[in-house]
């Protein structure tokens, strides 16, 4: 039988505010010494009290009218109460029945609901202790919930890529994977192809943090799943972590053992009310985003498809090719900030130069030829022969007479055998 | 000099005319623990004679020009003082000692105060008797087989004992005002959000308040000049200007128009004689110009049962943090009543019980806070008992605790709608203090400072 995987995910986020979601202690955590950022309120001391962070509050509704969400009048934060011991109140300040956000879109994927949370410390285990630094303790943490629409693990990659550009643009947060400031949890179930209903189960998978790792856990899902229902098993409701080493996802917590959360309505925090002036306002703020960028690109220079979107990759790349664009053809600088990672307008000036003996037209096409030409050298450095690149690129350097520089020729054939 | 016969004014007045200093005050505090603490068990840490003496020499140097320059307070045990034990009454915090101060006691330190320690009180505030301690339960002085009232009993009994001229308390259901109405002293219950409760160790946040026990009301307007305040560490703390209280403290009544509530009279259990000096006191009030309404509450029979669904749900996760990671010891340490609060609120924050209790509750909630609005709408002020009976004996209600939760009858409506109320002496029965309180609506404090101090300069029940 054929199956279709079912697929939604959470993102958790960090801001990048200054100071974390509930104190004044600074929220970039990355890298300092264990414990050396913390008051008695991120430690959760008896008698400290949170006071939410205002630009926090700010960013999620400025993220959430990116994704096209309502912004609800009303909302409130509420306690999510659980233990583990990085979390030292015994409960995490979170939102529960009344988001910022609700209800937006990226792309065809609906977007149920953002909201804005704080992160707990970390543990880490040394010489058989359990060490807690609560240095993360408290950093404001923003949770996007998409409905379940992904079809597959492609669509998944393009959506959190895409949703990494936007916070990106939006500067509220350097969404970084190996840093642990971008998080993924997807969901995963699937039902057979012919059907219309969602499955009854939902498998979710918890610790990951690359893209690479969130497309392999969640296709291990699709495997391990798919196996099940051909033996005419149903796969069971439960919590599954990633195991990066093994490339696998292993039980964590069964339906049963789900948690009840016992929120209520976050006592210390009166509730928040947000005006549609307000609102307005902050709609103002949110720079042009990557998709309007990139047709406007398309349509203001003439680029193409693929020359405007490498362009719009960060949003620094991209004002840098509308500062830098009159210095020459839009297409013939586009290429080169795209082919030559050009971020200085020095730089982009010598490569101009260069490039009135050999276009860069004619220089990718040498390129394409030389790379089909030589099938072998090709292989030889996809597996590790860095001597094959160097081959490659002597070959292009006879082709063009020796103009064009073997730097910039190489970065090329990178990007291409990749 | 003696401490029984000192107020703030009058220590503060004995100070500059070199009657004598605050190095002397501070030594008659510590006489008076050493000669009662073993037996009323009101302190549980005080603080070392020599630091208190050298701090009390360092105010005998300035000209006492502060609020509150030498005066010696004593602490409730929820209070978290930097470098000093404060255990929330609870072996659970036995050996925690704090790394911060509240911003109460900062600010009481900044007018001056000198701390003489940290008091006895129902562990964590849950309590009216003092008896649920978990160190050994606080006697009354009036009567050492009776109970001193809580949960700041420690806090009322240091005071009526002289081992301080005042002291702080928090109030969440009746913790202030039934052993200030116990111990014949004066206790604000002030309205939610007027105090800082950044450093007050929580019980109910939604409904905790910071008060304070004093003598006089005069002195206790003083103590509320320095604490209230907006704190931009507490994000409830309403940014409303603090009225200078001391300045306009009237002695006649007229033109203030003081409302009866019904309900509270016709409560089962009601003492007679509580009802009859209660009545007195309302016909005192109207001597002095007050004009008397009856006003009704009628969500009054609810409101027990609203408050002990909401507290118990706000208790389960306050006390959660407590969970033997840190601290040093482990969630089996804590009392019986702890756990009973832990498990009621537990239960009624649960999935599928949620709708049902702690929903409905706040519901309830609503009812009684508009109770209130409608009467505060016809009246300045309300006027009931603080208590159905007298202070009562020493395990008379242990085993019964819904017996001892009704003794706040009178009481928990008012924290359940975030008003303020006083507590005032209003005489004796039995040998055994009886007060009324007065009730008012949102930031009246100066109402009832002013409806109280005429009360008490008329009937004078300390002398």
């Amino acid at each position: 039988m054929n199956y279709t995987p079912i697929i939604g995910i959470e993102v958790h986020i960090e801001f990048a505010t200054k100071s974390k979601m509930f104190c004044g202690c600074p929220a970039d955590h990355f890298g300092r010494k264990p414990n050396t950022i913390t008051c008695p309120v991120c430690l959760g001391l008896p008698g400290a009290l949170p006071v939410p962070n205002k630009k926090a509050v700010e960013w999620t509704i400025l993220l959430g009218l990116a994704l096209g969400c309502t912004i609800n009048e009303e909302s409130k934060f509420d306690r999510k109460h659980y233990f583990y011991p990085d979390l030292p109140k015994g409960y995490q300040i979170s939102q529960y029945d009344q988001p910022l956000c609700s209800n937006g879109r990226l792309g065809n994927i609906h977007i149920q609901r953002v909201h804005l949370e704080e992160d707990t410390g970390k543990l880490q285990y040394v010489d058989g202790m359990t060490l807690v630094d609560f240095n993360r303790s408290g950093v404001p943490l923003v949770e996007i919930v998409t409905e379940p629409d992904f079809r597959s693990v492609e669509e998944v990659d393009i959506f959190v890529k895409k949703l990494q550009q936007i916070v990106r643009y939006l500067g509220i947060s350097g969404a970084d994977m190996e840093k642990g400031s971008m998080r993924i949890e997807p969901s995963v179930s699937l039902r057979a192809t012919a059907k219309q209903s969602l499955p009854n189960y939902r498998v979710e998978i918890k610790n990951i943090n690359s893209f690479k790792f969130a497309r392999r856990a969640i296709e291990y899902e699709i495997e391990r799943q798919t196996e099940m229902l051909e033996r005419g098993k149903t796969p069971i409701q439960q919590t599954r972590g990633f195991v990066e080493t093994k490339g696998m996802t292993v039980a964590q917590r069964e339906k049963e053992e789900a948690h009840d959360y016992r929120y209520f309505p976050e006592p210390d925090i009166p509730p928040m009310r947000w005006e549609q002036l307000t609102i307005n306002n902050l709609q103002l703020t949110i720079p042009e985003l990557p998709d309007e960028k990139k047709k406007r690109f398309i349509q203001a220079y003439g680029l193409s498809d693929y020359d405007a979107t490498q362009l719009i990759e960060t949003r620094e790349r991209a004002n840098f090719f509308e500062d830098a664009v009159s210095l020459g053809e839009p297409k013939t600088v586009a290429n080169i900030i795209i082919n030559r990672n050009v971020l200085m307008k020095e730089e982009l000036r010598g490569f101009l130069k260069k490039v009135e003996t050999v276009s860069e037209d004619e220089l990718q096409q040498i390129i394409t030829q030389v790379l089909a030409e030589n099938g072998k050298a090709v292989e030889d450095y996809k597996s590790g022969k860095e001597q094959a690149l160097m081959f490659l690129v002597g070959q292009v350097v006879r082709q063009t007479k020796g103009k064009g520089d073997a730097q910039g020729i190489s970065a090329i054939i990178k990007r291409l055998i990749v | 000099m003696n401490i029984q016969k000192l107020t703030i004014i009058s220590t503060l007045e004995g100070f500059r005319t070199k009657q004598f200093t605050a190095v002397d005050l501070v030594q008659e505090c510590l006489a008076n623990i050493k000669k009662y603490n073993d037996d009323y068990h009101v302190l549980l840490t005080v603080v070392n004679e020599d630091a208190l003496l050298t701090e009390a020499k360092e105010i005998d140097k300035t000209d006492y020009s502060l609020p509150l320059s030498g005066i010696p307070i004593v602490l409730k045990d929820l209070f978290t003082t930097d470098g000093l034990r404060t255990t929330a009454g609870s072996k659970v915090l036995d050996s925690y000692t704090p790394v911060y101060d509240a911003t109460v006691v900062r600010k009481l330190k900044e007018a001056g105060a000198i701390i003489i320690g940290k008091a006895n009180e129902d562990a964590w505030g849950h309590g009216s008797s003092g008896e649920n301690t978990d160190y050994t339960p606080t006697k009354n002085p009036y009567d050492p087989s009776r109970v001193p009232g809580g949960s700041s009993s420690g806090s009322a009994v240091a005071v009526a004992l002289g081992m301080c001229l005042v002291s702080t308390g928090t109030d969440t259901g009746s913790s202030v005002r039934l052993p200030a109405a116990f111990c014949n002293l004066v206790g604000l219950k002030p309205t939610y959000g007027r105090v800082s409760r950044y450093g007050i160790i929580a019980m109910a946040s939604s409904f905790d308040t910071i008060g304070h026990l004093t003598k006089t009301v005069y002195d206790n307007a003083l103590i509320c000049e320095v604490t209230a305040g907006k704190d931009a560490f507490d994000a409830t703390t309403a940014d409303i200007p603090v009225p200078k209280y001391t300045a306009h403290l009237a002695k006649t009544l007229h033109g203030v128009k003081v409302g009866i509530p019904k309900e509270y009279f016709e409560t089962k259990g009601m003492d007679p004689r509580i009802s009859d000096l209660t009545r007195k006191a309302i016909s005192a009030l109207q001597t002095l110009g007050a004009q008397i309404t009856d006003v009704s509450l009628p969500h009054t029979n609810v409101a027990m049962e609203c408050y002990y669904v909401l507290v118990p749900s706000e208790v389960s996760s306050n006390l959660a943090r407590f969970d033997g990671v840190r601290y040093g010891n482990g969630r089996d340490t804590f009392g019986a009543e702890a756990k009973r609060r832990i498990m009621i609120g537990t239960y009624a924050l649960s999935s599928g019980y949620y709708d049902a209790y702690y929903n409905t509750a706040s519901k309830v909630r609503t009812l009684v806070k508009k109770d209130f609005d409608d009467a505060f709408d016809r009246v300045d002020v309300i006027v009931a008992p603080s208590s159905p009976t007298l202070p009562f004996k020493i395990g008379e209600k242990s085993y019964d605790p819904l017996a001892m939760y009704l003794s706040d009858i009178f009481m928990c409506p008012v924290n359940i709608a975030g008003i303020p109320a006083l507590n005032v002496p209003c005489g004796f029965i039995d040998g055994l203090p009886v007060g009324i309180q007065l009730i008012g609506p949102q930031w009246s404090e100066e109402k009832l400072f002013q409806t109280g101090n005429a009360y008490e300069l008329h009937t004078n029940h300390r002398d």
